[in-house]
């Protein structure tokens, strides 16, 4: 994310769309570089889950992903991972318990 | 729908149990309430159990130890014993919201007999757009989800 940044017309990308969703061709014309060239920063952009695209129609409309959208995930992704760490415990004690069964009644 | 996201935002864990697809889609949907972090609750008091009604458009929803329920959101899709997709409907706030829907898709494939391969993606995050900011700092209130995010730090370690 930082080296998505360390970049003067990316962040001048982000900046425009910091006031609100545009497509390439808009966002070139506001830009001293080529539209090819703001098409490759996006694709950096949004790797680094910096922007989104949404195609409304025929166009290509790029956003800013917000700055909480980031840690949103990240806390989903640990949250789940303790419910399926828990979900695992689980499930090997129903095996476990299972596998005791027959055991059991064999005596 | 007129806007389709290409970069769709999601989260994706997936674990292997000693279990049949059968018999870990049924602990996983009839018995959350054992696995899920306790913690987690929207409600007013203590969380008690977590319901998920095992059908297409059933409820899920926390009942508290007070005996007040919290909508969560529904089932989007019903397909034992490989496939469930949650909806997820707790806004930024903690609330429930019907206009939002993001999906818990759990699906369990077998890998050798007798044991399943679970695979959860949280998806469409990017659904929470602007609420993101007020989600996180949510996060750090002092109600209802208080201390998660330091003891997922430490379970993360």
């Amino acid at each position: 994310m930082l080296d998505a940044l360390g970049d003067g017309n990316r962040r001048s990308i982000l900046e425009r769309l910091a006031a609100g969703p545009l497509p390439v061709g808009a966002l070139a014309e506001q830009l001293p570089i080529s539209r090819p060239a703001v098409s490759q920063h996006l694709r950096v952009l949004k790797e680094a889950e910096l922007v989104t695209v949404s195609v409304v129609g025929t166009r290509h409309l790029y956003r800013i992903n917000p700055s909480g959208l980031r840690a949103v995930r990240d806390y989903l992704h640990r949250f789940w991972m303790t419910a399926l760490d828990n979900f695992a415990a689980l499930a090997e004690a129903e095996a476990a318990d299972r596998r005791l069964e027959p055991e059991e009644h064999r005596r | 729908m007129t806007t389709e996201p290409t970069t769709e935002v999601q989260v994706h864990r997936s674990v292997s149990v000693p279990l049949s697809p059968e018999r870990a889609f049924a602990l996983f949907t009839a018995r959350m309430t054992e696995f899920w972090p306790q913690e987690h609750s929207i409600g007013s008091s203590a969380l008690a159990q977590v319901v998920l009604e095992p059908r297409v458009g059933g409820r899920w929803y926390e009942r508290g130890v007070d005996g007040t329920e919290c909508e969560w959101g529904r089932v989007g899709e019903w397909q034992p014993p490989n496939r469930v997709v949650l909806l997820w409907q707790i806004g930024a706030n903690w609330q429930f919201d019907p206009d939002l829907e993001t999906e818990v898709e759990v699906t369990f494939t077998e890998e050798t007999a007798g044991r399943t391969l679970v695979d959860l993606r949280h998806r469409h995050l990017e659904r929470y757009g602007d609420q993101a900011d007020a989600m996180y700092a949510g996060f750090d209130s002092p109600a209802g989800w208080t201390g998660t995010l330091s003891r997922f730090a430490e379970v993360a370690g």
